[in-house]
């Protein structure tokens, strides 16, 4: 399954991003070179995690591993099967019936994975973003020794919106923040991860789309 | 497996030698610069290009050639797109802008010259605003079908005629020998404006549209240029020294007005590259911009002088 999820990614995911959208990156030197890391980026396409994985070399492609949300990732086996075996997903509990949602997430960065999170939890309205939810405080303050990279993107919203089936060529931008680390309480790191995202929103300096 | 003739060749070959003295020329001025970066891609735009060119004399097709003019077309739009503000209600219409791509290298690759002309200029300006209609918007459309139409214009039927140009002496060598005549007058003019402006430049030609280009730049430019076209005219095209000469000059003046109106565009915009697609240089757009008016220009005068039908 390693090889087919390699072919995936070097012959679909890679030329797919490259060629048909295209990366305007910033701050590469800010990227974690290795794992266990977590990258918490705005969510506005199904291409947004494409987009991430191609940020990293190929050989690391082992270690990536996107949360997904469960309720519509596994909602059905040949989707579940994509999104875990090909995608290398976790499929995320957003309903909280379950008593810990973040076990898997755990698990993935104890063995040194680096995990991509949308803390908006959904891809929301085209080019908006929607205000972070905690989870991502609560992942942090279990480990406080693993960096939360954040990672703001724009034009995925342009080039597959929510609700849309046809793909647009649009290039993508790509503002990397520096690495972020849990300092003790949630409010604290909420501020700074919130703090972090508006600065590189401002950096970009893009008009609102309408 | 055949070889394109030797004019295209032993251009092809000075081509490298000015690269290999470029290259070493940067490494001692200026190691690690940007002008090293620049250089670099230079390299891999005049590899791949090397590549196509000979892949028509080995494949005695010219499909290699085509596509990758239409894959930079494509580039250029992507990033013409992505700066100018589009409208949500146009993001599918922006599909039929694409569409024109494969479409317009595909009336070149079979020369169809009728469609090729029209294709853009009368059909797509027609079909365009109808589909603009159709999604009810009123806001903003001005502005968005002027922008739209103008973008598919600059990117794929002016481009285009860089395809087409390999077409029109219906030989092998004298569509290659045209296709570098035009390439290489062009984009040397640029970087004869650039090392001219960086040496001697001193009074300000547009200094509220870009504040780096300088009268000395622009006139050494076209000196530079106008030499460099009576020599490669003469190895690679059918024109005589003076017509040589007289295209050189117009496609170093035209070559920085395309320039200009890129420019213009970024700065409307407040972006200073089109996009990061080249190291060094910036965007595709930021290359390409003055071959959108030099391949258009080029192209119809080689045709009024040379090949006209009957």
């Amino acid at each position: 399954m390693g090889i087919l999820r390699w072919l995936f990614f070097a012959l679909v995911v890679r030329p797919l991003v490259i060629a048909f959208l295209g990366l305007k990156l910033r701050h590469r030197e800010r990227l974690p070179r290795d794992g266990p890391a977590f990258v918490a980026a705005n969510h506005n396409s199904h291409f947004d995690t494409l987009v991430l994985m191609t940020l990293f070399p190929l050989r690391l492609l082992p270690k990536l591993h996107p949360v997904a949300a469960e309720d519509f990732f596994g909602h059905n086996r040949a989707l579940a099967w994509f999104t875990e075996r090909i995608i290398g997903g976790i499929l995320f509990d957003r309903s909280g019936k379950h008593r810990d949602p973040f076990a898997p997430v755990d698990a993935a960065i104890a063995s040194g994975a680096i995990v991509f999170f949308f803390p908006e939890g959904t891809r929301g309205q085209p080019e908006r973003m929607a205000p972070f939810k905690r989870g991502i405080a609560h992942l942090a303050s279990r480990h406080p020794d693993v960096p939360v990279t954040p990672i703001f993107l724009h034009g995925l919203g342009k080039a597959l919106p929510k609700n849309a089936w046809l793909p647009v060529p649009f290039i993508v931008d790509v503002l990397v923040g520096s690495p972020l680390r849990y300092g003790g309480d949630r409010e604290g790191f909420m501020a700074a991860l919130n703090g972090a995202m508006d600065a590189l929103v401002a950096e970009g300096g893009f008009p609102p789309w309408t | 497996m055949t070889l394109p003739g030797p004019a295209v060749l032993w251009t092809l070959g000075g081509l490298y030698v000015f690269l290999i003295a470029a290259t070493a020329l940067a490494r001692i001025g200026d190691p690690g610069g940007e002008i090293v970066t620049r250089i670099r891609s230079w390299w891999g735009i005049v590899g791949l290009f090397t590549v196509a060119l000979l892949s028509v004399g080995w494949l005695g097709s010219w499909v290699v050639l085509t596509v990758l003019l239409a894959f930079v077309s494509f580039l250029a739009l992507k990033e013409y797109l992505t700066i100018i503000p589009t409208r949500m209600a146009d993001r599918r219409v922006l599909v039929w802008l694409y569409l024109a791509i494969p479409l317009q290298f595909w009336f070149i690759y079979v020369e169809d010259y009728g469609m090729f002309m029209v294709l853009i200029p009368i059909y797509l300006l027609l079909w365009l605003p109808m589909t603009m209609v159709l999604t009810g918007e009123t806001r903003g459309f001005l502005n968005a079908v002027g922008t739209l139409q103008w973008g598919a214009m600059m990117t794929v039927f002016s481009l285009g005629h860089l395809a087409f140009l390999v077409r029109l002496p219906g030989d092998v060598d004298g569509g290659l020998g045209l296709l570098l005549y035009v390439l290489l007058v062009t984009e040397l003019n640029d970087v004869a404006q650039f090392l001219w402006g960086r040496l001697l430049g001193r009074v300000r030609i547009a200094p509220r549209i870009s504040p780096g280009k300088s009268a000395e730049g622009l006139i050494g430019g076209v000196l530079t240029t106008t030499a460099l076209s009576i020599g490669l005219g003469a190895l690679l095209t059918p024109m005589r020294w003076w017509e040589a000469a007289t295209v050189g000059l117009l496609l170093s003046v035209t070559g920085f007005v395309g320039d200009l109106t890129v420019s213009a565009i970024k700065r409307d915009l407040r972006i200073k590259d089109s996009g990061a697609a080249i190291p060094g240089h910036g965007g595709i757009l930021d290359r390409v911009d003055s071959l959108t008016y030099a391949a258009p220009l080029f192209f119809h005068i080689i045709r009024f002088l040379y090949y006209l039908p009957g």
